[in-house]
């Protein structure tokens, strides 16, 4: 299918003939990505997790916070695809709106870790000097601790919850954006179509919005899609610990911690969640390694 | 070299303070009365005021975080709330068993790591390479815990090969001299217990070490890949040198840099997720000495852990840059 969109896509029509030329660098990379298997595996396994998220009322057979304390940990069936908890609540319908919760921890965190990595770096990295020092600095300190150890201490200071979780993901994520930034910013404000924006009198605002920020997107948004994959595995993780959601929330890690005393008569309670923590963070790793590769041929196949 | 080690070290030092500034800062920033909500709310006025003369929370701030500051020069990481005792007495035979955790882990994850990638480059584009790949792209997303909790179910619960938690038999304890069970076994000539604890270290170290193993993986068959194009591995196999020799000691030392690198900081990693791993196999190490810590609201000994553990991450770090010079001569610091 996506072959003969392609060749539709390539065919020149008269109209389109005299604009070849024109082709942005964003329809080539999209057309790069397009060739590329295993992230067009890996889009799938994220639109497939996205939509799920999206229609969840509609699809989910039952109400996930819904008891029926006579169907105790019953096995996959017709009427329960992914069989019943502890509590007799449908596993599929819990692990679909589970996918709400995930997916918004994750991307969430990610956009709040690069705003604030974004700003900090360009502030870094455009005016250097003791700015510089002291904001990589603070970046030097908070990657010394291990991420999710740091993630622990800062949701032991907000109190469990998921909203603090997401905080604290986002927190931890910084300095990875903020020294990505920075970086970009420093070998950009050498090139010369800096200088030229400057000699035309462009103000520190215009060059950093209008020149450094867009030429510093790629990078980012390689990232980015990786680190979603990330928070996935570190909000499951929180979860897991009870640092992240709380009950009755169908957050996947917390389904995790509350089905493993049954692993061994009802695994069904165990496989299904850790199944989805699995392929979505897998989805978001996929993509972002096929972004890599269409923005930063140099790295293909590493 | 040596001007190098001075410089890096006197580089660590800003990095440190600021460490101890946010350890410091862990119970300051709690919301309200830190007494209150480490004794919780119907403790007496009584109790909560000898826990804040213990932890000095009345005095003014800058003096609090200065005494913090020397007790922490002179060793002293302060009681924990719990069992009163010292902290860094208390933690040490948990780093024992999150260090032999660890150094599990990385053997396990460096010798399949490293070998899955050279022969999957060796053997580029064959069904093997292919598999190994898979493997290591799942190996990457996998959530450490779910991991765990599989190997449990499997090799533990149903096919009953290894135990699934703990690190040795209640029933038949080993002598501690170490900490170290592995070496406190051998010391003590009591092999039968050896394999027991050899038994206990298995699941764990392999749900820790996959992540590691993965992305080790990756970067030693990219590495290897490029190493492999170079003119002077064709010498070497010009040479009529056997196909083994050129790969693992000629191509492998020139690919081994970004590898170390990625060594070191999944060795790092690794301490984070030990806290994780070490819920699931009730493993008696620092990160479940952490996370009870948290559950009891025993806030020394959340500070004093985490930077406990954050310190060996950078020393670590360290570690790794300079053992560059060792496997690159190349590179000189100046």
């Amino acid at each position: 299918m996506s072959d003969a969109f392609l060749k539709a896509d390539v065919r020149p029509t008269a109209d389109s003939a005299n604009k070849k030329v024109q082709h942005g660098p964003w329809r080539d990379a999209a057309r790069s990505f397009a060739k590329n298997k295993t992230a067009l595996i890996g889009l799938g396994l994220v639109v497939f997790f996205v939509l799920l998220a999206l229609v969840a009322p509609l699809i989910a057979p039952f109400d996930y916070k819904a008891q029926v304390l006579s169907d105790r940990l019953k096995p996959p069936s017709g009427e329960h695809w992914f069989g019943t908890d502890d509590l007799g609540r449908d596993i599929f319908s819990r692990v679909i709106y589970g996918a709400r919760i995930s997916l918004w921890v994750g991307l969430l965190s990610v956009v709040g870790s690069i705003v604030i990595g974004t700003l900090l770096g360009i502030i870094a990295g455009f005016y250097g000097k003791w700015v510089d020092m002291l904001i990589s600095r603070v970046f030097d300190i908070l990657l010394a601790f291990p991420g999710i150890l740091l993630a622990i201490a800062i949701v032991a200071i907000l109190g469990p919850s998921l909203q603090n979780a997401l905080y604290a993901i986002a927190i931890v994520n910084v300095p990875t954006y903020g020294r990505l930034v920075r970086s970009r910013v420093l070998s950009l404000r050498q090139e010369e179509f800096i200088t030229a924006a400057r000699a035309l009198g462009a103000n520190d605002g215009r060059i950093l919005f209008k020149h450094i920020l867009p030429n510093s997107l790629t990078p980012i948004i390689v990232q980015g899609t990786l680190g979603v994959a990330t928070a996935i595995i570190e909000a499951a993780g929180l979860g897991f610990l009870g640092l992240g959601a709380q009950p009755p929330d169908p957050e996947w890690g917390k389904m995790l911690s509350d089905s493993r005393q049954f692993i061994q008569t009802a695994p069904w309670t165990v496989i299904f969640p850790g199944l989805c923590i699995l392929l979505t963070s897998l989805g978001f790793n996929l993509m972002g390694d096929g972004l890599r590769d269409t923005f930063d041929p140099k790295m293909k196949g590493r | 070299m040596a001007s190098y080690i001075f410089k890096r070290l006197a580089v660590l030092i800003p990095v440190l303070l600021g460490m101890t500034i946010i350890v410091f800062s862990i119970i300051h920033a709690i919301p309200g009365d830190p007494a209150d909500t480490i004794l919780g709310e119907k403790a007496t006025e009584q109790s909560k005021q000898a826990l804040r003369d213990q932890l000095g929370l009345d005095k003014p701030w800058l003096q609090q975080y200065f005494s913090y500051l020397g007790d922490l020069l002179t060793g002293d990481l302060g009681n924990s709330i719990r069992t009163r005792a010292p902290i860094s007495e208390e933690i040490v035979p948990y780093l024992a068993a999150t260090f032999e955790l660890t150094v599990a882990s990385m053997l396990f994850a460096v010798f399949f790591g490293v070998n899955a990638g050279i022969i999957s480059a060796w053997k580029h584009n064959s069904w093997f390479d292919y598999i190994c790949m898979l493997i290591a792209l799942l190996g990457v997303s996998m959530p450490v815990f779910w991991l765990g909790l599989m190997e449990q179910w499997i090799f533990a619960n149903e096919l009953h090969w290894l135990p699934s938690s703990g690190r040795m038999n209640a029933r038949d304890p080993l002598d501690a001299v170490t900490g170290f069970y592995v070496l406190d076994a051998i010391i003590q000539g009591q092999f039968a217990q050896l394999w027991t604890v050899f038994k206990h270290l298995v699941l764990p170290a392999i749900a820790l070490g996959t992540i590691p193993m993965a992305v080790i993986a990756r970067m030693t068959r990219s590495s290897m890949l490029e190493v492999m194009q170079l003119d002077y591995v064709r010498t070497a196999r010009a040479k009529g040198l056997s196909q083994f020799a050129v790969v693992y000691r000629h191509a492998l030392k020139n690919s081994f840099i970004p590898v170390l690198t990625v060594i070191g900081i999944q060795t790092g990693a690794l301490l984070g997720g030990a806290v994780l791993t070490e819920t699931i196999f009730a493993w008696p190490g620092v990160g479940r000495y952490i996370f009870e810590a948290i559950s009891n609201r025993d806030y020394p000994v959340i500070q004093s852990g985490i930077l406990i553990v954050a310190i060996i991450f950078v020393l670590i770090n360290l570690l790794v840059d300079l053992l560059y010079v060792i496997f690159d001569p190349r590179i000189q610091y100046k």
